[in-house]
Formats: C-alpha cells, sequence, structure tokens
C-alpha cells in the first residue's frame, strides 16, 4: 500500500476506535461525578471525586451487594453447569457412536434457529408450572445445555481427542464414562476455557431472562436491579453510571486478558 | 457399580435431553398450542377457550402489529446495512494496513459487543439526554441549533436506538470479515497488480468476491438479530416503546402483549408469525445470494 492511503486508513480506524471506546471512558467518567455536574456545560470531560457518594447512593436505593452477589451466583453456576453438560454431549457426539446420534445432532443444530422471543412466554408459563418464579435456577438451569456450547465441544473433541487413545484405554478395561472424565476432559481444557468465559459473560448481561423470571429487587441480578434505578421519576444519573461501571469493569478485564480466545470462540460458528 | 458402555453416549447426552425436552421442546409445542387458544394466565387454565385463528386473524389486521412492523424493519435497515457497509471497507484497512496492530484494534471495535446491554442502554440514556446531554452539546458546538429531545421525540428515539444498536454490534460483522480476509490468498492480489489493476480494481475482482460467502453469513445473521430487536429499545424506552410508540419492536410488542396486556394467545400467535417472517426472509437471503455466488 502506498503511503497517503495508508495514513488516511490509520486515521479512519483510529478515530472509528476512538468512537467505539469513548462511551466506555464516560461511563467511568460518569461515575466520578455527581448527579448535577454530568449535565455540566461544557460537560465534564474527566475524573471527579464521587465515586464513593455515587456507590452510597447506589447501596441506598437497591440491595445492590446483593445483586451482586447473585450475578456472581448465576453467572458460575450456570458457567460450571454448561460446561458439564455441553462436554459430555459434545464429547458423546464427536467420540462415541450410538443411535439415533444424527438425528440428536441435527436437533441440536435446529435449536439454535429457534429466536428467543419464541420462549419468551411459554419458558415463563413451565416456571410457573414448576413454582421456579423469583429463582435462580430458573436462571442457569434451563440454558445450561446450549446448543451453541454442544457444537463448540464436539468440532473441539473431534479435532484434538486421538481416537487411539480411547481404544487404549477401552483395552485396558476403562470404563466409557471414566475414558470422558479422565482422559478427553483435560484435552478438552482449551475449548472447556473458551466456553467458560463466554457462558459467565452472556450469564451476566443477560436481561430478558431474568425480566420475565425475578420478581423481587433482593433476588435481583446487577442488570435487573440497574434498570430498576432507571425507571424511578428523578433518575441519579451518578449512581446509575457507577453501578454500570461495576457491571462493565469485570468484563472488560475479562476482555483484554483473554480477547483473542473470546473473539474466536464467540465466531466459532461462522469461521468454521 | 459399572454403566454398562452402550448406556453410556446416552447418559452424556441425557442433560441435554431432559433440559431441551423440558426447556425447549415442550414450549415450544405449547406455545404453538396456545397461539389457537384464548386465555388470560390470571384467570387459571380452566379459562382457555379454542379459538382457531382468530388470534393470528387479529395480530395481521390489528394496527398495532403493522405499526410495530414497520417499526422492526426500519430499525433492521437502519442498523444492519451501515454495520455491514462499515465494516467491510475497516476490516480491509485493518488487513492491509495494521500489521501486529490489527488484534488490538479490532478488540476495541469488538468490545461492545461483549458488554451489558442495560449498562450501555443507561450510558447513552444520559448521553442523549435532552438539555444537557453530551450528544446534544456536542452537536450544538459543532453545528449549532436546537437541542434535539433524543428519549421522547417521536422522530428522533428510533435514530438514537439506530446508533446504540449500530455501536454494538459492527465490531463483530468487522471480526466476521477480518476471518473471512486472512483466507484470500495473496498471490492473488500479486498476480493482479502484475496485470495492472489498481487498488479499486483488486478489491472489486478479488476482496469483495472472496468475502461473499461471509457477506451472505453476516447479513443473515442481521436479518435475523434486526427482527428480533428487544433489549436496547427496550431498556432505552422503559419498556413502553417509546414516544408514539416508535421504538415498538415486535418483540417489545409481544413482550407487551403478554406482559403487560395478558393476551397469552394473541402474543404466542404473534410470535409464530415472526418465526415464519424470519425463516422466510433467511431463505430469500441465502436464494438471492447463492444464484450468482462463486464458490470459494
Amino acid at each position: 500500500m502506498k503511503r497517503t492511503p495508508k495514513l488516511l486508513a490509520y486515521a479512519i480506524v483510529g478515530i472509528g476506535a476512538l468512537f467505539m471506546l469513548a462511551p466506555f471512558y464516560f461511563m467511568f467518567v460518569f461515575a466520578t461525578q455527581s448527579r448535577v455536574d454530568i449535565f455540566n456545560v461544557p460537560p465534564p470531560l474527566f475524573f471527579s471525586d464521587e465515586l464513593l457518594n455515587n456507590i452510597q447512593v447506589l447501596t441506598t436505593r437497591l440491595p445492590f451487594w446483593k445483586n451482586v452477589g447473585w450475578s456472581l451466583y448465576v453467572g458460575l453456576m450456570s458457567t460450571a453447569l454448561t460446561l458439564l453438560f455441553c462436554s459430555m454431549a459434545g464429547y458423546a457426539f464427536a467420540m462415541l457412536e450410538f443411535r439415533f446420534k444424527r438425528a440428536l445432532f441435527a436437533l441440536v443444530m435446529a435449536t439454535m434457529m429457534v429466536p428467543s422471543f419464541m420462549n419468551m412466554i411459554p419458558s415463563f408459563m413451565v416456571m410457573d408450572a414448576l413454582g421456579w418464579i423469583d429463582t435462580h435456577r430458573a436462571l442457569y438451569l434451563p440454558g445450561a445445555a446450549s446448543a451453541f456450547g454442544i457444537f463448540l465441544m464436539r468440532q473441539f473433541a473431534a479435532s484434538t481427542v486421538p481416537r487411539e487413545l480411547l481404544s487404549a484405554a477401552r483395552i485396558d478395561g476403562a470404563s466409557e464414562l471414566g475414558i470422558y472424565w479422565r482422559i478427553a476432559l483435560p484435552l478438552m481444557k482449551p475449548a472447556l476455557g473458551t466456553l467458560g468465559l463466554i457462558t459467565f459473560i452472556s450469564s451476566w448481561n443477560n436481561f430478558m431472562n431474568p425480566l420475565i423470571v425475578m420478581r423481587t429487587a433482593e433476588n435481583y441480578t446487577l442488570p435487573l436491579a440497574l434498570r430498576s434505578l432507571f425507571s424511578t421519576t428523578s433518575t441519579e444519573w451518578g449512581a446509575l453510571m457507577a453501578g454500570s461501571a461495576i457491571a462493565t469493569l469485570p468484563l472488560i478485564v475479562l476482555f483484554v486478558i483473554s480477547s483473542r480466545q473470546l473473539i474466536a470462540g464467540l465466531t466459532a460458528g461462522a469461521v468454521k | 457399580m459399572r454403566i454398562p458402555a452402550k448406556w453410556a453416549p446416552y447418559l452424556l447426552v441425557s442433560p441435554f435431553l431432559i433440559l431441551f425436552a423440558v426447556f425447549g421442546l415442550f414450549p415450544l409445542l405449547f406455545s404453538a398450542w396456545l397461539a389457537f387458544q384464548s386465555w388470560e394466565p390470571t384467570s387459571g387454565i380452566e379459562a382457555m377457550k379454542f379459538v382457531g385463528f382468530d388470534n393470528f386473524v387479529f395480530a395481521l389486521t390489528d394496527g398495532w402489529f403493522w405499526k410495530a412492523l414497520k417499526n422492526t424493519l426500519w430499525l433492521a435497515v437502519a442498523t444492519g446495512l451501515p454495520q455491514h457497509l462499515v465494516a467491510i471497507p475497516l476490516a480491509v484497512f485493518l488487513h492491509q494496513a495494521f500489521g501486529k496492530w490489527r488484534g488490538v484494534f479490532s478488540g476495541a471495535y469488538f468490545l461492545p459487543y461483549i458488554t451489558s446491554t442495560v449498562a450501555i442502554a443507561m450510558l447513552f440514556g444520559s448521553l442523549f439526554s435532552t438539555d444537557y446531554g453530551l450528544v446534544n452539546q456536542a452537536l450544538h458546538a459543532l453545528f449549532g441549533g436546537d437541542n434535539i429531545n433524543w428519549m421522547r421525540s417521536p422522530d428522533a428515539i428510533k435514530p438514537a436506538v439506530a446508533i446504540v444498536v449500530f455501536w454494538r454490534y459492527v465490531g463483530f460483522n468487522l471480526v466476521l470479515y477480518l476471518a473471512a480476509l486472512q483466507t484470500i490468498p495473496h498471490d492473488l492480489y500479486q498476480a493482479a497488480r502484475l496485470d495492472g489493476a489498481g487498488p479499486w480494481q483488486q478489491f472489486l475482482r478479488i476482496t469483495l468476491p472472496g468475502i461473499k460467502p461471509m457477506i451472505l453469513f453476516g447479513v443473515t445473521l442481521s436479518i435475523i438479530g434486526g427482527l428480533q430487536l428487544f433489549e436496547e429499545p427496550f431498556i432505552l424506552t422503559n419498556g413502553k416503546g417509546g414516544a408514539d410508540q416508535q421504538a415498538m419492536t415486535v418483540a417489545i410488542y409481544l413482550y407487551r402483549l403478554a406482559f403487560d396486556f395478558s393476551d397469552f394467545g394473541g402474543a404466542s400467535a404473534l410470535a409464530w408469525i415472526m418465526f415464519g417472517l424470519i425463516a422466510a426472509l433467511t431463505w430469500l437471503t441465502n436464494k438471492a445470494f447463492a444464484d450468482k455466488q462463486v464458490q470459494a
């Protein structure tokens, strides 16, 4: 590429990146401003010292730390169960032979095509019938054998777990479940890491399911709790931005540590 | 006790089968059945009444559905089209001129995709604030003129939602195109240069055909996602659909029909209508592209 077009490319991509990151910067700046100062003329461009006050407001208006705790709890439960269930099914689809295998895997793929709103009403009714309204298992259990996760695990197992190793273990008398647990699972660690990250992040951000199922502020996860602050008549913007920043910071940290792995996982369906 | 080897596979897939049966298949079938019933959940399961296609007829003759559909299509086009028109050239620039910095920059674009919709909607709610919000202050400083009432004027709420959605998903498409560009063999460009083709010619003759399958995939995802748009407008308009319901998408209408107006039958019929529409549009896109597609 010649020099001028190259500079132009740098400029365009750079300015674009600034526009992508600026909102995050302002989220953190606003988190440290009072609700009045956020709307100063000219607007605040740098950090101030109201962060602790904002968090104070947050904790008086909401059971805030409880909400953070529930978000963590639901995220970890959902991650643990998803890793277990998806690796089990993914391993079976990749490495074992059984009747109806093709039909069942087609079913897995088909469930990926169902739009999220299709389940909104019936899943509310199922939760109601089970008596799971306002419980946290309603948030982490239903999606714990996600089609995406099974697909990811199957692809990975098929390309990395050597069949000879499994046959050797069988000859040595290892049980089928033992082979999955002691031989295949350790080999699937990289994919487990990716799926774990994706699962935790999407649970942490999830809004639609808690919106339909959760009822009391004490039990809310972070997104629902923050939104309930927004619906009051005079919005505490400083506190709201502090809460949003707290909800966003762990994700940014996770992303900086593992962006390559995350991006590869999230676009896996497309690139393979 | 040892489980017989031939049972092992079924045991391994059983969590999927059980969860799918209870939380996937049953709800779907139930929703299909509910679409033909008239029912308010508060009146108990006995109050359910078979009404044939009434719910579908009502949805299709009711003005609200068409209004919501128009909003949804408007938003799908206004967010989907720019996403791809911006992501493709950006991906080309990143691919050609950034070397080892490619990861850092594509990461910056990708970051909004993994953050919480609620946090983002809250933030943009403050940025779009009418009197002293940052966006209006910036617009005023640059162009003068009156403040735009982004959240409460029927004309401005859709563009405001579209900006948020565009910002959130453009990086996802960028990453898809970046991956596609890496599969185009380098010698193709060399050969083209030897034949005297300029950058624009190379883009049209090599790059574009090379990423065509990904364009098809990306556009399909945008259509599917755009027609399901729910969270961003729902949170920004506080669950109501905005001034004059201008940001009420079909998914928001469906939610309100069920949970604000207790019409579970009507909402189920609506869900199936939308499902059909999404399937049809996906099929049409694939057909339109496939006719001219060069096998990559």
